[in-house]
């Protein structure tokens, strides 16, 4: 299994707070005409909506390495964790095996599940009853940031 | 119905939460400046780790039962009891934060099975935040304290505890301490004790006149309540505090003034900047010193006083003028002191605050000021911007046992190893 550059997990709760919001449509006259847009006006987006399902179960989960590449996780990524997902065969999850937390595409089989890394130069790993295991959480949102 | 929601061991829960191979091991919580026990897990409970106890007192019982140790970490707590809450409200009709790890939920107009949608509650809590509750459901608030504590008690109650037929209650009252009735108290604990009253049963039995003689309404409402009579009306907005402290115990012995007005004044900011997060003023402030009680070969002193405002305030200047006051005359040469304390009282909402005609402050310029202040310490971290009077060294805890701040400061990393 490759060692070096180990993929390292950061855990961050959500501020929904603050919001930034991004006007559709609309904008303030000072005097004048009304805007003839303002009949139409919707609400504004809010990434927190749309990223954040359930605050009270969601967490920030900062990535470090670069097992599961191919899925599009990369070193320095921040993953939305919401926790109130039932784990399905198949979900990318904040996982904890013996002693430690990964991210996974989690596989389950009957009396064992497979952690599958998506980057060759690591192994997939086999954990049944004999390992410590947990799926701590779904990973719902990938957000990358371009320097 | 009446529901109460409490979280179990929640410190040592929260902890778990981010370590995951602690579930099954002792685990404790320190104080601030690791003084004394906390908060216990079931495991360290049964090492014979008492609450409350000093932390040097139970050292070699943490040595020999390997007992993990957490310094407090407020800032994770605060949060996940805020998910704790969030995720309770969004299940029931509305809910009544008791504590950091408790609530009231009403469960008025819902339909059975009422033990049911308990177990639902405290599945969703556990699996959405990771915490670990007990459930209890009863016709009063005082019944479902005590519905809550079998939960926890009884393993096979799966966590939630639904009180309500009156043959129940009665076999469940005969059977519970009356000192850990809530609204009992320990004064009251020790009165029944020296009249031999046992149970909770037994103080039902007494006659109405005899409670309300010697108890007063008080504990009549406990009386009334233990026999399924609601009598402690659900309060669904948190009520206004009445004072609002900040007080630490220190590392060492502090016997400078200066070195005392400086965390004087740190704390007097503390409870200024919570005072206008809860739209508040105040009328009076007081600041408070006591020297080390555990030196008896030492002289005692525990002084305070109080400064009354000529009008109501919410800025920090102000605040921390009088409290350094204060401080100046409680403070005494030659103590060692080990404990200090800045209290605001005569708390009222800013809204209603009546301006003195002659006032010598421009309260409008006054609280830009300290919108300012209160922008610049969130946006940019705690301690940014403060007054001078406060010096440049903010008081550090002693917090050897610190677990990072995973949820509230990006910077606190917990970093895991993959394999």
């Amino acid at each position: 299994m490759a060692q070096k550059n180990n993929p390292t997990l950061t855990f961050h709760a959500p501020d929904l707070s603050s919001r930034q919001e991004i006007p559709v449509a609309g904008g303030e006259v000072k005097a004048g005409f009304p805007s003839p847009a303002d009949d139409f006006l919707d609400s504004p987006l809010d990434l927190n909506r749309e990223l954040v399902h359930n605050p009270a179960a969601t967490f920030f989960v900062r990535v470090s390495g670069d097992s599961m590449a191919g899925d599009g996780i990369d070193d320095g990524d921040l993953l939305i964790v919401d926790r109130s997902v039932t784990p399905y065969d198949g979900c990318i999850a904040v996982c904890y095996v013996d002693g430690e937390f990964t991210v996974k595409r989690v596989r389950l089989e009957k009396g064992c599940a497979w952690l599958m890394p998506s980057n060759p130069r690591y192994r997939p790993i086999r954990v049944d009853a004999g390992n410590e295991f947990l799926i701590w959480g779904i990973v719902r949102h990938v957000i990358k940031t371009f320097k | 119905m009446y529901g109460l929601c409490d979280c179990n061991n929640f410190y040592a829960s929260c902890e778990r939460v981010f370590r995951p191979d602690l579930v099954g091991r002792p685990v404790v919580v320190l104080s601030n400046n690791d003084g004394c026990i906390i908060a216990r897990s079931n495991e360290a409970k049964a090492l014979g780790i008492g609450m409350g106890q000093p932390f040097y007192q139970v050292r070699p019982l943490i040595e020999r039962g390997q007992v993990t140790v957490f310094s407090a970490n407020f800032a994770l707590y605060g949060d996940l009891s805020r998910r704790v809450m969030a995720t309770l409200r969004s299940l029931v009709p509305g809910i009544e934060v008791y504590s950091i790890d408790e609530a009231f939920f009403d469960l008025r107009g819902m339909t059975e099975p009422l033990d049911e949608l308990g177990r639902t509650i405290g599945r969703t809590i556990r699996r959405n935040v990771g915490i670990p509750v007990s459930i209890g459901i009863a016709p009063t608030k005082t019944l479902a304290k005590i519905a809550s504590k079998l939960a926890k008690q009884y393993p096979r109650l799966n966590g939630c505890c639904y009180m309500h037929r009156p043959e129940d209650i009665a076999k469940v009252l005969g059977r519970f301490p009356l000192q850990e009735v809530w609204g009992i108290g320990r004064r009251y604990g020790r009165m029944f004790d020296r009249m031999g009253l046992r149970t909770a049963q037994q103080f039902v039995d007494l006659p109405q006149e005899w409670v309300r003689a010697r108890m007063g309404v008080a504990g009549l409402r406990t009386w009334s309540e233990l026999q399924g009579v609601e009598c402690i009306s659900f309060e669904q907005l948190p009520p206004r505090k009445q004072q609002i402290t900040i007080s630490r115990t220190f590392p060492r012995e502090i016997t400078t003034r200066e070195e005392l007005e400086r965390i004087v004044a740190e704390f007097a900011s503390m409870c200024a900047e919570k005072l206008r997060g809860e739209g508040s003023v105040c009328s009076e402030v007081q600041s408070y010193l006591l020297t080390n009680r555990h030196r008896e070969d030492q002289p005692q002193r525990y002084e305070t006083s109080l400064q009354l405002l000529s009008e109501p305030t919410d800025s920090t200047l102000e605040i921390v003028r009088q409290a350094r006051i204060a401080l100046r005359q409680v403070f005494l040469p030659g103590y060692g002191y080990k404990k200090a304390g800045v209290i605001l009282s005569q708390i009222t909402p800013a809204s209603e605050r009546q301006g003195s005609l002659f006032s010598p402050v421009d309260i409008q310029k006054q609280s830009r000021l300290m919108q300012v202040l209160d922008t610049v310490n969130k946006t940019h971290g705690k301690g940014t911007l403060v007054v001078a009077a406060q010096g440049t060294e903010p008081f550090r805890m002693n917090r050897e046992h610190l677990s990072p701040r995973y949820t509230t400061d990006w910077k606190e990393l917990l970093v895991v190893k993959p394999r």
